[in-house]
């Protein structure tokens, strides 16, 4: 087992676990980002994903209890790393300049995985702890959307998720020792497309609610 | 092509040997040849400080060359001054201009203690290669160059990554002074190579605990050491070195 410990409190091990654990929410991402996506579609489309989703209870639950554990590695790790990292320099520079390798996305990585933190946290407050009716999600978001901040807070949540995963999906691939030549710039163009499309198909479901369906209804 | 002078503004560290803190100091440099190196341009300035009977500034250099690694300080901001691909000491005062102040500070961080003004302590780089970073041969007559073929790719790769004069600018520009692009350029170059596959899972293991151990940070895939590097090492070594990691880690008898 001491082998066991000495690889995963290595600077690599570490990044390796940020890695896995960011690519499993990477996923669970991506299926989140599908099933809200039927809310474009309509009360049906929306109300029976949610229905459907229901009926695998099962499945569910093992996902919650697999991202529950992925976020408690994810960021304690972080914030080692972040902690670790800061005492790597005791003394700043008066003046550093970038060299161009780094992106407002690398940049703020620490910040918006806290930012995420937080708003995870009041989302499953909001959506996960009093769970309406399936058939009644529709209604229940449009209701939930009626509120100008809860719009604001969402789309703003989306824009610092997109700014988090941009840097974080191709970072992953790097880290787990994925780089290329052949898929390097695919991986590295995903990571930007996935960071948009998180943006723009979930950043704009409030906007649609306060606008399309709220608007129309009343 | 005649030679141009200007006239600098310098804001350099100053710092005293044994002292922890340091602060800036600010010189004019007069009538500066636009074809001297930044190096000799801190000699003239070393210079006129001594025949004034102040203390010159002490920075580290040796070949002058771009090729043994000692040179090196944070000028404006970059790890070996604005230039791509460039040490300080092939750093030319052609670019810059007439009037310009130029701000120049050692390289930092924990594991680089400053030992003098720009003179950094990279003896952290010894250990993490005294960890690992050698292949065990006997010594004798030297083999035949061919009985152990190499793949083309692999040689040029390997040199690449060989290419590494370990100076520490990878360091210096990392947001979070972690010496992974030294580490990964100093891996890459056996890992590619069939000579250095028997010690492979020894040597990651071993010197990348010894990096962490010497309090550098972690990598963070910023890819400022990529940038700054004066050999344009790639990240891509990084990426090398994490599989070998891996390999070494779960699949080598290695602990």
């Amino acid at each position: 087992m001491d082998w066991v410990i000495r690889t995963f409190s290595s600077s690599v091990g570490k990044k390796s676990l940020m890695a896995v654990t960011g690519l499993g929410f990477v996923g669970f991402l991506a299926g989140h980002l599908a099933g809200n996506f039927t809310a474009y579609l309509g009360p049906a489309a929306l109300n029976g994903y949610a229905t459907h989703l229901h009926e695998l209870a099962l499945v569910v639950k093992a996902a919650e209890i697999g991202l529950v554990l992925f976020a408690c590695v994810h960021v304690t790790t972080g914030l080692l790393l972040f902690i670790q990292n800061l005492a790597a320099r005791p003394e700043r520079y008066s003046g550093k300049k970038w060299a161009g390798g780094r992106t407002l996305s690398s940049a703020t990585m620490p910040y918006t995985g806290l930012l995420i933190l937080s708003f995870v946290l009041y989302h499953l407050f909001e959506f996960r702890l009093n769970p309406p009716e399936p058939t009644a999600l529709f209604a229940f978001v449009a209701n939930y959307f009626k509120s100008p901040l809860n719009v604001t807070l969402y789309a703003a949540a989306m824009l610092v998720v997109a700014l988090h995963v941009r840097h974080g999906l191709w970072s992953a691939f790097q880290t787990l020792g994925a780089n290329h030549p052949k898929y390097m710039p695919g991986i590295e163009k995903l990571s930007i497309l996935f960071g948009l499309l998180v943006a723009v198909g979930l950043g704009f479901i409030p906007i649609f609610f306060l606008f399309a369906v709220n608007h129309v209804a009343g | 092509m005649s030679a141009r002078t200007i006239n600098l503004t310098l804001k350099i560290w100053r710092q005293r040997q044994g002292e922890k803190k340091g602060a800036f100091e600010t010189f004019e440099a007069r009538g500066i040849s636009t074809d001297s190196s930044f190096l000799e341009m801190l000699d003239v300035v070393n210079e006129n400080l001594t025949l004034s009977g102040r203390e010159p500034v002490a920075f580290d250099h040796d070949c002058r060359e771009g090729i043994c690694g000692m040179c090196g300080a944070v000028v404006n901001g970059r790890a070996h001054g604005p230039e791509a691909g460039t040490t300080l000491c092939q750093l030319h005062m052609r670019h810059f201009q007439d009037g310009d102040t130029i701000a120049i500070e050692p390289f930092r961080a924990r594991a680089f203690k400053v030992i003098k003004d720009l003179a950094v302590d990279r003896g952290a780089f010894d250990s993490i290669i005294q960890a690992g970073g050698f292949i065990s041969v006997n010594t004798g007559s030297s083999p035949e160059a061919n009985s152990t073929p190499v793949p083309q790719e692999n040689a040029e790769a390997a040199m690449d990554a060989a290419a590494c004069i370990g100076c520490g600018a990878c360091v210096a520009s990392c947001p979070n002074a972690s010496a992974m692009l030294f580490l990964s350029a100093k891996v890459s170059q056996m890992a590619l190579l069939p000579q250095g596959r028997p010690e492979a899972a020894k040597r990651v293991l071993g010197m990348l605990r010894k990096m962490d151990a010497l309090g550098f940070g972690n990598c963070t895939n910023e890819r400022e050491c990529e940038a700054d590097c004066p050999k344009e090492i790639s990240i891509a070594h990084i990426a090398r070195m994490n599989r070998e990691f891996l390999k070494a880690s779960f699949f080598s008898k290695e602990k």
